[in-house]
């Protein structure tokens, strides 16, 4: 996949709400093919900046550019909610959604809403209500949703946030199917060997800004900043 | 006792004889509360979906007039509905006053903003439930409002039964712009009312007991034919 909408770039992007800044300012720069992974403690910002980068999140300064008009990137993202949100639909209805939204025509909707209910494991139980999985199907199904419109950039909000094991692994896999298909992938984390099964580039975050931002092996092996390494050893910053 | 007894029998004899005049007023009860019901229901089911996605400027205001006319006294409504439709008053002309339509007018005034409410209610919970995915998905607002009544379908369903149940129960206002006259605009409630007065409770209870299956019946017919608690539904 070629990607058009990508570099992202932020420019002293700041984020108040009712007088108390959010994040800001932070200035980044992502470009295509990379899975890049944002740490940080709770209420570092991690999912402010995620949203912003999405353009969900109303900015109070700075500017947010992408390759393309903000409208036109918008239609190659795609974004997966720490707790997964199922439309009160049945599986194969929550796959068809975001194809319908876009007028795709009914076979392909059908042919990719099959591959992906496959894909997902869920081939049996697409006539299920969707509110009925467990979490960790739920969260499969999520992206699976996010994927089948094949977007350019995915962010995740700790899409493995409260999984067990089996769970992470599958969401796992298809993520490094997507990254090897070439989507861009942007996601928040607290697991740590998460980070370092996946990351290739890290941004670690510390009230509301960016402290570290690199490849992931010179990140994980000598960071330069003493909270990223505190927060690698496992220590608790606040 | 004795009165409930017979009236459960009186109930019982008219309904298996399918006595004509209870089948007239129990049809003309039905036309009404289910014409005022689809009218009120065409109203109210896109503004309470309205009202819980879009933000403008009275909003609270709107909201907050609409959850006060939900109580409404049906008397008053009557009242107003019987001026406005009277010889002297602006629709005299129409001569609608003492037939069915001035009642189902009156039904609607009083039904459409409890379905309103309790649509906008339901509405506002799955908005609050969906927002950020469909914001996410880049949905434009009318793919969000079809999205919302499709998915809240059983809840709107929910809102009308609702409503229906208060129109079907109704006694105050269509008796006052009704006028309660045989074959003409007598209902259930009214001619409950009417042989209270008269001291024939068994034949009142009859009629009651008519009601509340035609009510029960009504609801269980819809939940049954939308399926709302049968396997693989939410």
């Amino acid at each position: 996949m070629v990607s058009t909408v990508l570099p992202l770039k932020l420019d002293e992007v700041f984020v108040r709400r009712r007088g108390k800044r959010l994040i800001g300012p932070v200035t980044a720069e992502l470009g295509p093919g990379r899975l890049t992974m944002i740490l940080g403690p709770n209420g570092s910002g991690k999912t402010t900046l995620l949203r912003v980068m999405h353009g969900v999140e109303r900015l109070s300064d700075g500017q947010v550019t992408w390759a393309v008009p903000q409208t036109e990137a918008q239609h190659h993202q795609a974004y997966v909610f720490q707790t997964p949100i199922m439309l009160r639909r049945t599986v194969a209805d929550n796959l068809r959604y975001p194809l319908q939204l876009v007028g795709a025509p009914t076979a392909e909707i059908t042919e990719k809403v099959e591959k992906w209910g496959a894909r997902i494991g869920l081939q049996d139980r697409m006539k299920l209500q969707a509110t009925r999985l467990s979490g960790g199907e739920k969260q499969k199904l999520a992206l699976a949703r996010a994927l089948i419109r094949d977007p350019q950039v995915l962010f995740l909000d700790e899409p493995c946030a409260s999984l067990d094991g089996a769970s992470t692994r599958d969401i796992e896999s298809l993520l490094t199917g997507a990254l090897s298909a070439g989507t861009r992938i942007i996601m928040t984390t607290h697991d740590l060997g998460q980070a370092r099964r996946l990351a290739q580039d890290v941004i670690f975050m510390l009230h509301g800004t960016i402290r570290e931002q690199g490849a992931a092996p010179g990140v994980f092996d000598a960071p330069s900043c003493a909270e990223l390494a505190a927060f690698l050893r496992g220590d608790i910053i606040a | 006792m004795s009165d409930i007894y017979d009236g459960l029998i009186s109930a019982f004899w008219l309904m298996v004889t399918l006595d004509p005049e209870l089948m007239q007023i129990s049809l003309r009860s039905l036309q009404v509360s289910l014409t005022a019901l689809m009218i009120a229901s065409a109203i109210a089911l896109p503004l309470g979906t309205f009202l819980a996605i879009r933000r403008f400027r009275y909003r609270r205001l709107t909201i907050s007039l609409l959850n006060a006319l939900m109580g409404l006294p049906p008397v008053v409504v009557g009242l107003i509905v019987y001026i406005l439709l009277s010889r002297s008053g602006p629709f005299g002309v129409l001569g609608l006053l003492f037939t069915p339509t001035a009642m189902i007018i009156a039904q609607v005034v009083i039904i459409t903003p409890l379905i309103a409410s309790v649509t906008h209610q339901a509405m506002r919970e799955l908005w609050a439930e969906y927002h950020d995915l469909l914001i996410s998905l880049n949905t434009s607002q009318g793919q969000r409002i079809r999205t919302l009544i499709w998915d809240g379908r059983r809840n709107l369903l929910t809102a009308a039964l609702a409503g229906f149940g208060r129109a079907i129960g109704e006694v105050g206002a269509i008796m006052i712009v009704g006028g309660n006259i045989e074959n003409a605009t007598r209902v259930l409630t009214t001619a409950i009312a009417l042989e209270t007065g008269k001291g024939d409770f068994a034949l009142a209870l009859a009629l009651g007991f008519v009601l509340i299956t035609l009510a029960i019946g009504i609801n269980i017919a819809i939940h049954w034919l939308s399926r709302t608690e049968s396997e693989g539904r939410w």
